[in-house]
């Protein structure tokens, strides 16, 4: 039996019953309203998702279940600067797993990991629609293509 | 109008289906048996579980490039259908081979060994090896013991019956798959353990689980150990459902009554005294039906405090359910303890008394058609200073293997009789065991003590049968009484939404969480996907009812003699006292942060 308490602040509750009302707490909304609510608290903690989960009429697991199957949605919180390594066909054949392997190095974080001191977080993704920049980092909103291993330590000293 | 067919050949043979008839349904209308895993349909009780995900039940069809999942896949007109070719046949045994690749190995001490339908499906297609096992990774994932259930997810094989059970059917919605890929399992919520989810234990996960993956907690070894220990006197109670299914564990066909070798089994098991849950049913109706009666004279005199429909509050899935999802509604249910729990608080003061022994020195063991019994007897409320009124509660399930582990064969066994006093029961305490028959048996009790007249008849055939949600109204002498009955959480659900809405025109609800009731239950014998079992079990138990030279619980000798010895008047303040509880507001809080 659940005896879990959720513990969240009053502007965030009403935040994401906000976002729920803007999508008349459909349960068919639920993948829009995870998208709006990563939107504003920059990842899904367990307890928003309860919310939503109330708020949406929908078992929390599974809204966890949609949160889990989605490499979108992430339960940990991205970095200030969260980096994404394109990992689609045309990156990958063109060497994105050697910069991959770079920043992981660099960084001393594996994916899906973020620093201690919360500057960068590191993730892989499937094509941001570039391949003709392959192979393809983000980092924030910026894009930077033909990225060479070499380059790696570069990139991340524009951020440090 | 007449319905729209089809026609098709399977096999070379020819054959006309309805519309929107699967290539599998069509297949059984020839007498070809397609195999299936992941596939499951519970007919009569309309459940169906078709994901098409594991792929065992392909076929060929000319014309189409793939092979087609046969649970999935509709017929068309002109079809043509092979369900054993060279290319369907090697296409089974990969699929098989990789899901085999990613199974723990140890079916030697599963404990599905022998009634798990993966390691069947294995054996039927051949499979003697797996190719690059010795390289292939395994998933792994952490074993998870709650007070019914355990799971281990390292045997899961994704056929999501259980997600559809708990989503679905019951509307719990504890389950659902999570993760992708090779880390792909079903789990509750954050992964967290089943204790910290929704679950209701109702074990309908359990009872359609085709592998070991989900099995109930199993407490034979407690009991086992209260028996060899001199200073403890052990008695046992029985629930109705279970000799309705019991013999089916031992090669009996479904429907046949096993009471008598089933109490001859438990007295050689060792057990001081052999007594009926039944007993303790017929007890619930004196108590449940006062109470009906009660609020129905003070609803009639306008007591506006007096709340209406009473709902049964036998099953203790049913109680989780309403405590997490309607607590608002706490004060509906009746206050009356399940049958268990009563007899396990008569047994350990009037029996404990009689038999001139503490009530530490006395254990009380269960035989249950449920898993959610086992959290029940376990709840703080059912225990004086730590000891149970319960100890031990035990399913069907683990009394079949309980009586073959001392090598006892029930096929062989003479009938014995249940002890006296708490081993009498009437008819209405052995219909508790099939959906409606709560309310069966407190509408005999609660007729004949509101009108002092004689029923003129005893099955009420209307409060009977499969349908999820059923009605009728019952003349109560020129009161009509209308009754309402759901079976399965989901069903439960719909009838509790008008409570809560106040449009509920029922007077008493009765309310079971598995499909077809007790014998439905997710401690009963495996019915692997056939509601013939089912049907059976029920038939059963309204025949155990008809043989019975008692019918209604009111005339039950030992239940009056009971109440003159020892509680006084029904709902007195020792009946209270003993024979009812309080439920609890279980939904999840949302704290806010100062």
């Amino acid at each position: 039996m659940s005896s879990i308490k959720i513990e969240l602040r009053q502007e965030d509750v009403n935040k994401i019953r906000e976002i729920c009302t803007s999508f008349k707490n459909d349960p068919q909304e639920l993948i829009n309203v995870l998208h709006k609510c990563q939107e504003h608290f920059g990842y899904l903690p367990a307890e928003v998702q309860e919310v939503i989960s109330n708020e949406l009429v929908v078992p929390v697991a599974k809204v966890y279940g949609v949160v889990t199957f989605y490499s979108f949605f992430t339960m940990t919180p991205k970095g200030k600067h969260p980096i994404s390594i394109c990992m689609g066909t045309a990156c990958y054949v063109r060497g994105a797993e050697k910069v991959l392997e770079e920043f992981k190095k660099e960084l001393g974080l594996q994916v899906g990991q973020t620093s201690a001191d919360g500057k960068f977080s590191l993730s892989s993704l499937r094509c941001v629609g570039a391949c003709g920049l392959a192979p393809v980092v983000m980092v924030g909103d910026k894009t930077y293509g033909r990225v060479a291993p070499d380059d790696v330590r570069n990139i991340i000293k524009e951020y440090e | 109008m007449e319905m729209e067919t089809i026609k098709l050949t399977i096999d070379n043979k020819t054959v006309e289906v309805p519309k929107g008839t699967t290539i599998n349904k069509a297949a059984k209308e020839l007498g070809i048996d397609i195999p299936v895993l992941c596939y499951m349909e519970l007919k009569d009780l309309c459940i169906e579980n078709k994901p098409a995900g594991c792929r065992i039940c392909v076929v060929e069809v000319q014309g189409r490039r793939n092979l087609a999942p046969s649970c999935a896949t509709k017929c068309e007109e002109g079809m043509v259908v092979k369900t054993h070719t060279t290319r369907v046949l090697n296409a089974r045994r990969t699929v098989m081979e990789f899901i085999l690749s990613d199974h723990p190995k140890e079916c030697l001490i599963c404990a599905k060994s022998g009634n798990c339908e993966l390691q069947s499906m294995a054996h039927q297609l051949g499979i003697k090896e797996i190719p690059g096992q010795e390289i292939a990774a395994m998933s792994t994932y952490k074993k998870d013991t709650s007070p019914s259930i355990i799971r281990d997810q390292d045997k899961c094989i994704l056929c999501r019956r259980c997600e559809m059970m708990c989503n679905e059917v019951q509307t719990v919605g504890a389950l659902s798959a999570v993760n992708r890929g090779f880390m792909a399992t079903v789990a509750p919520a954050f992964e967290q353990n089943l204790e910290h989810s929704t679950c209701t234990y109702c074990g309908q996960c359990v009872a359609v689980c085709p592998t070991g993956a989900l099995t109930e907690v199993d407490n034979t070894p407690d009991v086992l150990r209260a028996l060899a220990d001199p200073s403890k006197t052990v008695i046992v109670q029985t629930a109705p459902a279970v000799r309705a299914a019991l013999g089916e564990m031992f090669g009996m066909e479904p429907g046949t009554l096993v009471t008598g070798k089933m109490v001859t089994a438990l007295r050689a098991l060792g057990f001081d005294y052999v007594f009926d849950t039944d007993f303790a049913a017929d007890l619930t109706i004196m108590e449940e039906g006062t109470e009906l009666l009660d609020r129905l004279t003070r609803h009639l005199n306008g007591d506006k405090t007096a709340r209406l429909p009473i709902l049964t509050s036998c099953c203790p899935g049913w109680v989780n359910f309403f405590e997490e999802y309607f607590p608002d509604l706490k004060d509906v249910p009746s206050t009356a303890k399940s049958p268990q729990q009563m007899f396990g608080a008569i047994a350990k003061t009037y029996f404990a008394d009689k038999i001139k022994i503490d009530r530490k020195d006395l254990v009380v063991v269960s035989i249950m058609p449920c898993l959610a019994k086992k959290y029940e007897c376990q709840r703080d409320e059912f225990s004086v200073d730590g000891n149970r009124d319960v100890d031990f509660s035990i399913s069907t399930r683990e009394l079949a293997s309980f009586i073959k582990q001392a090598n006892l064969d029930l096929n062989n066994l003479e009938e014995g009789e249940f002890d006296a006093p708490l081993g009498e029961s009437t008819g209405a305490g052995v219909i508790f065991g099939a959906t409606g028959g709560v309310i069966e048996a407190a509408v005999r009790t609660a007729y004949e003590l509101h009108t002092a007249k004689k029923l003129d008849r005893l099955d009420f055939t209307e409060l009977r049968g499969l349908e999820g949600v059923r009605s009728a109204t019952i003349d109560f002498n020129g009161l009509p009484i209308n009754i309402g009955i759901a079976h399965g959480l989901g069903n439960a659900r719909k009838l509790l939404n008008d409570v809560r809405a106040g449009k509920s025109l029922f007077h008493a609800i009765e309310v079971m969480a598995c499909p077809g009731g007790c014998i439905g239950g997710g401690g009963q014998p495996l019915h692997h996907g056939n509601s013939e079992i089912i049907k059976a079990r029920a038939a059963a138990i309204y025949r155990e009812d008809k043989q019975k030279p008692l019918r209604k619980s009111h005339e039950n000798p030992f239940i009056i003699k009971l109440y003159e010895e020892f509680l006084g008047k029904p709902n007195s303040e020792k009946a209270h006292h003993l024979l009812h509880t309080h439920y609890f507001d279980k939904k999840k809080k949302i704290i806010v942060k100062q």
